[in-house]
């Protein structure tokens, strides 16, 4: 495949990304923070943030096991969570934490189950797609080419 | 205990040019950020994980001792850390005579009025609304440059109005009309408005 069919390739995958939800607009601003000094700056956070959420989801599968369930910690890990996927732009990651912080608050045990369920899942997501947006942008540096600048115009 | 606690970024005898950043925040994806924004403005970064050790760096925290050489012209911590929350980092930075005068920014995850007005009210600089933006910060280095070059902050509103308009005359003073409320830039705009409606 030639650089400009891989571009075309990136461009679709990135915009379906924010298309369909996975990420927003701080994923862009992440990525303007890159340049040649720092070329590997989004792939570097993304990885703490993978590195932080991997111990979060941990620690909240082990807190959300107990006996006595203590939500106060419970929406502390969430509330980290929902924080660092901000930062990076995983928006349907943070959405699920908002919702999970609020069966927290009602101290709901089986619907903060189903969420710890359903934000491992988009972490999951996430990261399989990041992945592969990665090995794109490798793809295109090693065959030479550039990253195509992205906005979002839609 | 996370071994990102070690504080990284020149502590003495850098350039007097740069602007020094002190950065708090408990989460390590957001130090990364922070840093990041902070160095492509060519600000000088140390970035801490705690309160208690922003305390240590300045010297705070055995007792108001001074650091020879230690220069920081701004300080952006975050609201929402375990043990010392930026609010109490804050209190304390304002009641320590060395560093009263360092403006402090707070970032939160958050975006709440009443948080807002107590960190204001204790005397931080400004109020960011995570996820930090490249703009944010570009509004911070003016902060940074001017408590270095004793830059005088914005005049206190309730001393303006008392010294500059006759105090029965307030229909035609030039504070803002409570019908149609501005656009608010910064929280430090609303904070000045809501002193000067409230006279």
């Amino acid at each position: 495949m030639e650089v400009g069919q891989m571009q075309r390739q990136w461009l679709d995958y990135t915009r379906s990304l924010f298309i369909e939800g996975f990420l927003d607009g701080q994923f862009l601003q992440l990525e303007q923070l890159q340049d040649d000094n720092n070329p590997d700056f989004v792939v570097e956070v993304v990885s703490l943030f993978f590195q932080d959420s991997h111990k979060l989801l941990n620690d909240l599968t082990i807190a959300l096991d107990q006996k006595s369930v203590d939500f106060k910690k419970i929406d502390a890990h969430v509330h980290q969570l929902k924080g660092s996927s901000s930062s990076i732009g995983a928006q349907r990651v943070k959405n699920c934490c908002i919702a999970f912080r609020n069966f927290c608050e009602e101290q709901n045990t089986d619907a903060c189950l189903k969420c710890l369920h359903q934000v491992k899942q988009e972490c999951c997501l996430v990261k399989n797609k990041l992945e592969t947006l990665f090995r794109l942008e490798q793809q295109i540096m090693a065959a030479g080419g550039s990253i195509p600048m992205m906005e979002l115009s839609f | 205990m996370e071994c990102e606690g070690v504080v990284s970024g020149v502590r003495m005898g850098e350039s007097s040019e740069e602007v020094h950043v002190l950065a708090v925040d408990d989460s390590l994806v957001d130090r990364k950020v922070i840093e990041r924004l902070l160095k492509i403005l060519a600000c000088k970064v140390t970035a801490v994980d705690s309160g208690v050790r922003a305390l240590e760096y300045l010297g705070l925290d055995q007792s108001d001792a001074f650091v020879e050489g230690l220069k920081v012209d701004l300080i952006i911590t975050d609201y929402c850390m375990p043990g010392m929350t930026g609010y109490d980092l804050l209190k304390k930075i304002k009641e320590s005579s060395t560093f009263r005068e360092i403006p402090v920014v707070i970032m939160s995850s958050e975006n709440i009025l009443p948080r807002i007005d107590r960190c204001l009210e204790e005397g931080a600089e400004d109020f960011i609304v995570k996820p930090v933006k490249l703009s944010d910060v570009k509004r911070l280095k003016d902060y940074g440059v001017g408590g270095r070059i004793n830059k005088r902050k914005l005049p206190d509103t309730t001393e303006l109005d008392l010294s500059s308009s006759p105090p029965s005359d307030s229909s035609s003073s030039p504070s803002i009309s409570p019908s149609s409320p501005p656009v608010i830039d910064s929280p430090i705009q609303r904070l000045k408005m809501t002193t000067t409606a409230l006279d």
